[in-house]
């Protein structure tokens, strides 16, 4: 039965940002189940994510998008009664993320994440960089403060906290702490970015400086984003995933995508006939 | 795999993807392990204590069963460990510790009742979080220091009005320990008025209720279980009050009916014969262990019951 | 015959206007009542420490904190008696706010739900209830009887450690729990570890609740009487323990630990008991003292909480 909704293989067809033999990929997610307790909320997802690239998971709200992209750092290992099914490959080494003999804190690593609200950590703006660099055992000052700075320069923020980096981060504005929050999670140069819609929060000032960030740091590292905003994923995708009631429907190079949906419900959530 | 030593400054963000050592996971690891049975245990001192605390009871007690018949121990009339002609009736300490009890809750079920309603129902917000820690304080004054009010202040008024009071009495502790009560019965039957959700109260303002029919009506009706809990848990403590009592309501052990004269209760005795230099051996000594089993088992029970009715409103909401 | 409708028997003899003035009238009656009786109570704690202050403060110079107790009331002293309750202080504050912060951790960040973890809150909830007096018998018959440690500083130490242990618990579980999730997310979303989201992000944050537990459980422990009697603490204590700095190395001394000792509300207890008038004058100015540091103490952390709670919002 989930066969007969299940996607056809990722077909990658010419983007303005990509020909097809430039792409790899970083990670490949295949027949994946996810259950909350006895609801399953994912339901024979595949999928799979291009290196340096940035892929949008878009979708009415309950779809499943934010529950696929906390299985990529196992984020719902927090809490008790969630279980996985199949396999989250990521690549090069085909280590398996959902993977039950798989530590959850070895992919969180490796893959870091920005929330859907700002939520630094009531500490200064440079503990809050530094954070990452510190569990991972990283005590040097030198390079620690080294590091801070060149996340901060990356996320946009140095100009603006250079001079109070010792006070509260919680003195920034929203659209601030996220992006001290992207810095944060850039000091340990992770494989990969998860960005659980990041400017739901925000105004749409602060949005166009997030969406300008990503459009950067695509150069150095895998995105996946979540949004429940078309635009923006248009804007800044390169790759677009729909999903609906747990079921990835379609998935696809960006501009395809948008010009020309394979699929009925694609065709009518992008016009706005739901969702 | 990046070390501290493979980088350096200048080092570009994107060139060195900052891997955790292997070694330093393992210490991560074995840090992270210690730590969750290190925390463990403390948790579970709790329960080591309860053992401790059944254990010390129940053993010397028993020691004390082995002499004195458990018939003897709830029927007899006297209490006489040091004297010659020994009596072990508990029936005499009880009657203290419920007399004062009594007229610590005569005064702080309708106190702490009306005081609930008001500040739940009634005060606006500002004025309860003004009053709510004044009330705290209360609750933060040394019991002795209670004593002293209730002997030295309190008594020599209420003598001037009641003839008959004698200096040592089980009415005036009784209500100086009604008002120790009073904050933690007003905090716990707030809280329980408070968890009524607002839906029902304005339910009974729709039927043209005033406040104190919703308050009355609604609310502590709604919240009755959890008032009750707050009850018992005053009652509780009043029970196993000791320095109000063993300051100023004697040490006579008798039968208690009079709450204008004195009487020792259970935890007056223990702490005046603690106050004594007895034989660890002596059956004197074991009465306290008695008399403190006695004191657990009745405060454990009013607990218990407490956190039932506690966890049941709470459900309930 | 038709019944008649239900709109025909609206108000048998009351008009609105009655009714409405009743509502009032009784509202206003009872909040006159609940003010009545809150002022009442409030009274109650004024007269007490006009009572002290009026009994004990004149009382209180240099020479009654520096004398030993005395059979005469005119030269006797709490030395040995504050001098107890620092020391007992310190060991029950070294036992407490560890041992209570790292059970409320546990029990608010690393329990799973099983029985185990159930019996254990159960546990500390009936704790909290248990009469400081039992604390009492228990050290009596564990800690001085079976395990033979004697009446010293330390057995009052612990004793009041255990006894105010489920204070720390509560407050260190109240405020991990007022941490937002969004906190322990990010810290695990970075990497961290269960012992690094607690020891760096999540203890730090519940600093200010836990040090507003730890000062409301020491108030109790300074005030509390029952239990030390219990353990057979004396009365008459005209001596100080060892001192904990010595010249020599190691520089640290912890025979004190095993000292005979007083403290305060024992001393004061011992006072109030007796029949002179000028030993009363003592009680009320021990008492005074006492009621000082509680009161501080409590207010200090009323304050704490108050400000926390702002931050909050």
């Amino acid at each position: 039965m989930n066969r007969a909704v299940a996607p056809p293989p990722p077909t990658v067809t010419p983007s303005h940002a990509v020909t097809p033999a430039e792409v790899t990929y970083r990670a490949q997610v295949e027949d994946l189940n996810f259950y909350y307790g006895s609801f399953q909320a994912l339901k024979n997802v595949n999928l799979a994510i291009a290196d340096r690239q940035v892929t949008a998971l878009i979708g009415p709200s309950g779809c499943g998008k934010s529950t696929l992209l906390r299985c990529f750092n196992r984020m719902h290992d927090l809490y008790p009664g969630n279980r996985y099914e199949g396999k989250i490959q990521l690549h090069p080494e085909d280590m398996n993320i959902v993977g039950s003999n798989v530590d959850p804190m070895q992919v969180r690593l490796r893959i870091g994440m920005v929330f859907q609200k700002p939520n630094p950590f009531p500490k200064s703006i440079f503990d809050n960089v530094a954070s990452g660099l510190l569990i991972r055992g990283i005590r040097d000052r030198a390079v620690v403060a080294e590091r801070v700075e060149l996340a901060l320069r990356q996320a946009a923020l140095w100009e603006e906290v250079m001079d109070r980096l010792s006070q509260s981060a919680y003195g920034l504005s929203g659209g601030q702490q996220q992006r001290l929050c992207i810095a944060r999670a850039l000091a340990p140069n992770p494989e990969m970015i998860l960005f659980d819609e990041p400017t739901s929060a925000l105004d749409p000032i602060a949005t166009a400086r997030i969406e300008e960030l990503i459009d950067e740091l695509r150069n150095d590292y895998t995105i996946v984003i979540v949004t429940h905003n078309m635009q923006q994923a248009a804007r800044i995708s390169n790759f677009t995933a729909f999903m609906h009631m747990g079921h990835m429907i379609e998935y696809g190079a960006t501009s395809e995508f948008f010009t020309n949906p394979q699929h009925e419900k694609t065709h009518e959530y992008i016009t706005g006939r739901f969702g | 795999m990046a070390t501290d030593s493979t980088l350096t400054m200048s080092t570009p963000l994107t060139a060195v993807r900052l891997v955790p050592t292997d070694a330093f996971l393992r210490r991560r690891h074995l840090l992270d392990r210690t730590m969750r049975v290190v925390l463990f245990l403390a948790a579970a001192v709790s329960v080591l204590v309860t053992a401790g605390i059944i254990y010390v009871l129940v053993s010397e007690s028993v020691k004390f069963f082995a002499q004195v018949s458990i018939w003897d121990f709830l029927t007899d009339t006297q209490w006489t460990p040091v004297f010659q002609d020994k009596h072990f009736g508990i029936m005499t300490l009880l009657s203290g510790t419920l007399m004062s009890t009594l007229i610590a809750l005569a005064i702080a079920v309708p106190a702490g009742t009306i005081l609930a309603i008001y500040l739940s129902e009634f005060a606006r917000p500002r004025v309860r979080e003004v009053i709510k820690p004044f009330l705290e304080l209360i609750a933060g004054v040394p019991t002795v220091a209670f004593g002293y009010f209730a002997l030295l202040f309190l008594t020599p008024i209420f003598q001037k009005f009641i003839p008959g009071l004698a200096t040592f009495n089980l009415l005036v502790p009784g209500i100086v320990i009604g008002i120790m009560i009073l904050p933690y019965i007003v905090s716990v039957s707030e809280d329980a008025m408070r968890a009524v959700p607002d839906s029902l109260r304005e339910g009974a303002f729709a039927l043209g209720f005033t406040r104190l029919q919703t308050g009355l009506r609604v609310v502590v009706p709604g919240a009755f279980s959890g008032i009750t809990a707050a009850f018992l848990l005053g009652m509780s403590r009043a029970v196993g009050e000791t320095m109000v009592v063993a300051v100023a309501a004697g040490q006579q052990a008798k039968i208690a009916g009079n709450p204008l004269e004195g009487a020792a209760t259970i935890t007056s005795y223990i702490v005046q014969l603690s106050m004594g230099d007895l034989p660890h051996d002596s059956i004197a000594y074991l009465t306290i262990f008695a008399a403190g089993l006695t004191l657990f088992l009745l405060t454990f029970a009013f607990n218990l019951l407490a956190f039932w009715l506690r966890r049941r409103y709470r459900e309930a909401y | 015959m038709s019944t008649p409708g239900l709109s025909s028997s609206r108000f048998d003899g009351y008009s609105e206007a009655r009714l409405l003035k009743r509502a009032k009238w009784s509202d206003g009656l009872f909040a006159v009542l609940g003010l009545l009786v809150l002022v009442a109570t409030l009274l109650v704690l004024g007269a007490l420490v006009a009572d002290f202050i009026n009994d004990g403060a004149s009382r209180i110079d240099g020479d009654f904190l520096t004398s030993y107790p005395s059979r005469r009331p005119g030269s006797a002293g709490i030395l040995s008696a504050w001098v107890g309750t620092t020391l007992v202080m310190i060991v029950t504050a070294a036992l407490a706010v560890p041992l209570g912060v790292a059970a409320g951790v546990y029990l608010e960040e690393y329990a799973p739900k099983n029985w185990v973890t159930d019996f254990i809150e159960i546990n500390v909830t009936n704790l909290a209830g248990v009469p400081s007096i039992i604390y009492g018998l228990l050290a009596l018959g564990l800690f001085v009887q079976t395990l033979a440690m004697g009446q010293t500083i330390l057995v009052a130490g612990i004793t009041l450690a255990l006894l105010i242990l489920p204070i720390l618990i509560v407050a260190t579980r109240e405020s991990l729990r007022a941490i937002p999730q969004d906190i322990r997310e990010a810290s695990f979303g970075l990497g961290a570890d269960q012992w690094q989201t607690v020891s760096g992000y999540l203890l730090p944050a519940a600093r200010p609740g836990i040090l507003t537990g730890a000062i409301v459980g020491m108030s109790r422990a300074i005030g509390e009487t029952a239990p030390i009697i219990t353990i057979g603490a004396l009365t008459f204590i005209a001596f100080l323990p060892p001192s904990p700095i010595q010249s020599s190395f190691p520089f640290v001394n912890f025979d004190w630990l095993n000292s005979p000792f007083t403290v305060m509300p024992i001393q004061m207890f011992n006072w109030v008991s007796r029949p002179q008038a000028g030993f009363h004058i003592n009680a009320a100015a021990t008492g005074l003292i006492l009621l000082a540091m509680t009161l501080l103490m409590n207010g200090f952390a009323i304050w704490l909480r108050y400000r926390l709670r702002r931050n909050l919002r």
